[in-house]
């Protein structure tokens, strides 16, 4: 998610491949056969604006989604996604009360941070193309499945990936027992090199600077692999309500560093500042969740969609998520309110900063990353909608998204290094979206 | 693993509990309406999920935590 350099553009070729093969079979067609053909067709087109306060992150996002339906049941789905990134990130580091000056991912240049202030990297800036092709049928009365593929490419980053489920309905259909499970291959290329784990941030301007910056990369490339199962159980209540579970397993495997991220070195917790190492994050990772949802109409039309999960995994987090919504619907428009809570703890390796001491530990992982350590988080929304018929709706979506770091280390032990919510990232969003479907 | 035994059991329980759960082919009515779905706006959920997963520890649950992108 990061350029220093003019973007390249391989997923546009997949984009216009797409649109042919789409134009190509309507072209085919004489016009009152190309107007049924259209009948079979659901559109649905969304665009998101993304902006965090303080000129962190923008972010534009479109989707294009195309659905030719053969039957109830038998469907093939096409899904283009643009989005576009500009903006600063927090690099990881802590505020200090001097001025810090920091090399950039690229080896070119650095950047110079004002004392008292969030090091944030203000070099962001990417375009990601992401298509998807998902096809959907029964097999048989009893059983349906579903497969599809995925390609996504970035500046520095690439993404291919399938998916598979199958699923089996019980009691009158109204049981579905669904196992689903997907593989995403993915490609790393940072910008300027894969860091060497813990090794130093080269310092701007030092005679050896170039040597210090070589010694402190390893190759252009690093992989992951991402394989996810999910086991999900649906259930219908009665005729006003259903419900969801969900288990869901997902192992990741391979480079999962942010290679951009530091950590600030001190001589002592709330001492002197030594300097900054690149962050790494163990090589693999299994996270568990269990997921359940709930749907009830009330007698007036409205709906009531409710949803939590927990989640774990072997680094050392959990967090808890609740989402609610509320549909009140009133002739052809309805009015959504949405509130989201999120609460997750830090991972083991998570550390505000670090001490000489506990680097000469030799750690085996460590990240100052805000969004593996403690905080709360709220999104609150709003969305509204007008139908125009069944399938024709137009909707747009308001929502802040607000983050809150919890203070770290407060039990005074002497491996941790304490550091106050006030000195780790907080995070205001506003989120618009404006789309339709017809 | 023997988490997932513990919860394939449960949910073999669950099932054969919820026979006794459900609706007649006659009473889909309400449930058949695109706002009943579980995921009524998958266009929406796919945004949300990018968004939190940028900016989260926690990815997945109700559909796949993937990978796909190197978001900040």
């Amino acid at each position: 998610m990061k350029s220093d350099t003019s973007l390249t553009r391989p997923g546009a070729a997949l984009g216009a491949s797409l649109a042919a093969i789409g134009c190509a079979v309507l072209q085919g067609l004489p016009n009152q056969a190309m107007a049924g053909e259209l009948e079979n067709w659901d559109f649905d087109a969304a665009v998101l604006q993304y902006t965090e306060s303080n000129d962190r992150v923008e972010a534009t996002e479109a989707v294009l989604g195309a659905t030719r339906n053969f039957d109830s049941e038998t469907s093939l789905n096409f899904k283009l996604t643009l989005d576009t990134l500009t903006g600063a990130s927090p690099n990881g580091a802590m505020p200090s009360d001097q001025p810090q000056t920091f090399t950039r991912p690229s080896g070119r240049g650095s950047y110079t941070v004002e004392a008292g202030d969030l090091p944030l990297d203000d070099t962001f800036r990417d375009t990601r193309y992401t298509g998807n092709i998902q096809w959907s049928a029964p097999l048989g009365r009893d059983w349906s499945y579903s497969g599809g593929v995925h390609y996504s490419t970035e500046h520095d980053y690439e993404s291919r990936g399938g998916n598979a489920s199958l699923s089996r309905y019980f009691n009158n259909k109204n049981t579905t027992v669904t196992l689903a499970t997907s593989l995403s291959l993915d490609v790393l290329t940072p910008e300027g090199g894969v860091p060497v784990g813990l090794s130093a941030m080269a310092e701007p301007g030092s005679g050896s600077f170039s040597v210090d910056f070589d010694a402190s990369r390893d190759g252009k490339e690093a992989d992951k692999q991402v394989t996810d199962v999910i086991f999900g159980v649906t259930q219908i209540i009665n005729r006003r309500s259903l419900m969801q579970f969900n288990y869901s397993l997902s192992y990741n495997n391979g480079y999962l560093t942010d290679p951009y991220k530091i950590v600030s070195v001190y001589d002592t917790a709330g001492g002197t500042l030594q300097g900054y190492r690149y962050e790494q994050r163990p090589d693999s990772r299994l996270k568990q969740a269990l997921f359940w949802q709930g749907k009830y109409q009330f007698d007036g039309g409205d709906i009531l969609d409710g949803s939590y999960r927990f989640l774990f995994d072997d680094w050392g987090m959990t967090s808890h998520t609740v989402d609610a919504r509320y549909r009140w619907r009133f002739g052809h428009q309805y009015l959504e309110p949405q509130v989201r809570w999120y609460s997750q703890s830090a991972i083991d390796a998570y550390q505000p900063y670090v001490t000489s001491a506990q680097l000469a530990d030799d750690p085996q992982a460590l990240t100052a990353d805000y969004r593996l350590g403690d905080f709360d988080a709220w999104t609150l929304g709003v969305r509204y909608g007008y139908r125009f018929d069944e399938k024709t709706e137009l909707y747009t979506r308001l929502a802040a998204y607000r983050q809150m770091p919890r203070d770290f280390g407060s039990d005074n032990s002497s491996d941790t290094t304490p550091a106050d919510a006030g000195d780790l990232p907080e995070m205001t969003a506003v989120m618009l979206t404006i789309g339709g479907r017809f | 693993m023997k988490s997932l035994t513990v919860l394939t059991l449960a949910f073999t329980v669950l099932l054969a509990g919820c026979s006794s759960l459900g609706v007649k082919p006659w009473e889909r009515d309400l449930l058949a309406q695109q706002d009943m779905e579980l995921i009524s706006d998958p266009i929406e959920a796919a945004l949300d999920d990018h968004v939190y997963f940028s900016k989260e520890g926690s990815s997945g649950g109700r559909g796949f935590g993937g990978g796909g992108c190197g978001c900040n």
